[in-house]
């Protein structure tokens, strides 16, 4: 495997979707390959980093604010029936 | 090395019984899938849009215009990729109203397949988040991911953070499995390639410094 197919396979590498004989041919690749093993890791890393982040969470009071809005604005579509939104 | 495990916004059990009950004209159960999935649309919104007031109106308009057209909802997909789909629409045309000088869409920024070869491929320290406070790594992954255009991270937001299946994510935005799998690549090399000004391996004491913002050389 070249480092351009590692790369070509490497999404469907970090979902566990490849099949056994492409793993087996990835790893190796990965045993031998600094680079590749290292772009491989710190993209692991990096979606492991971001889903982990808890950016942008929604604070309580907002969602509280929010979730009425929503709701109050739901029953003024009901009352005039379904026009477009 | 192991594989990403999905955090999938699993168990779906009853979504089914809350859509038909809502359909309905049960406002309860309108308002428990509020509940359920506002944290994700104010998320997904706020990466799209990277603006909050933007973020927040989207959120609304996204369940109001899932409330007024909850009767044209199949029941056949998950109604929160349906509900993801209204929001990535609105977050974009907020995004486009705020840069109309720069169409907006998630066919943009199609480039040669070379253009996401790493560039840059110094390794991390060991807990490279470590090395800072929560609200300094914060912003920087909030800077990061703005420097994606949106087409990218979308896709990356929907599939990575929010864990919506590939396929889902496929249907949420109207693109082919292997267009999302392509920006998918392209979007975590990019960000990867980013974060590591921030996250190199500093111990190396070779005399160069990290962080050379030169980056163009390809060397692949």
């Amino acid at each position: 495997m070249k480092c351009s197919e590692f790369l070509h396979e490497l999404t469907n590498y970090l979902e566990g979707a490849l099949d056994e004989s492409t793993k087996v041919e990835l790893e190796n690749h990965l045993s031998w390959c600094h680079n590749c093993y290292v772009v491989c890791d710190t993209t692991k890393k990096t979606i492991e980093i971001y889903r982990d982040s808890q950016l942008y969470e929604l604070p309580d009071d907002l969602r509280t604010r929010l979730r009425s809005a929503i709701m109050v604005k739901c029953q003024q579509h009901k009352k005039r029936g379904p026009q477009s939104t | 090395m192991a594989t990403i495990q999905n955090k999938v916004v699993e168990p779906v059990t009853d979504e089914l019984a809350l859509v038909q009950a809502a359909k309905r004209g049960d406002d309860s159960a309108f308002e428990e899938l509020v509940r359920r999935y506002d944290r994700n649309v104010f998320r997904i919104a706020q990466h799209i849009t990277q603006n909050r007031e933007d973020a927040e109106d989207v959120v609304q308009e996204a369940f109001l215009k899932a409330y007024g057209n909850l009767a044209q909802f199949q029941e056949q997909s998950k109604f929160y990729t349906w509900l993801v789909r209204i929001a990535v629409n609105e977050a974009l045309m907020k995004l486009r109203r705020r840069r109309p000088e720069r169409m907006v869409s998630l066919d943009e920024e199609i480039k040669t397949e070379d253009d996401s070869l790493p560039r840059e491929i110094a390794d991390w320290s060991p807990n490279p988040e470590q090395q800072y406070t929560q609200s300094e790594l914060r912003e920087i992954l909030s800077k990061t991911i703005q420097g994606l255009p949106p087409g990218f991270r979308t896709v990356f937001v929907l599939r990575d953070v929010e864990g919506l299946s590939t396929e889902e994510t496929a249907s949420a935005l109207d693109l082919s499995v292997p267009a999302v799998k392509s920006r998918l690549l392209r979007a975590r090399l990019q960000l990867r390639e980013r974060l590591g000004r921030y996250f190199q391996r500093r111990d190396v004491g070779n005399g160069k410094p990290n962080g050379d913002e030169k980056s163009g050389d390809g060397n692949q």
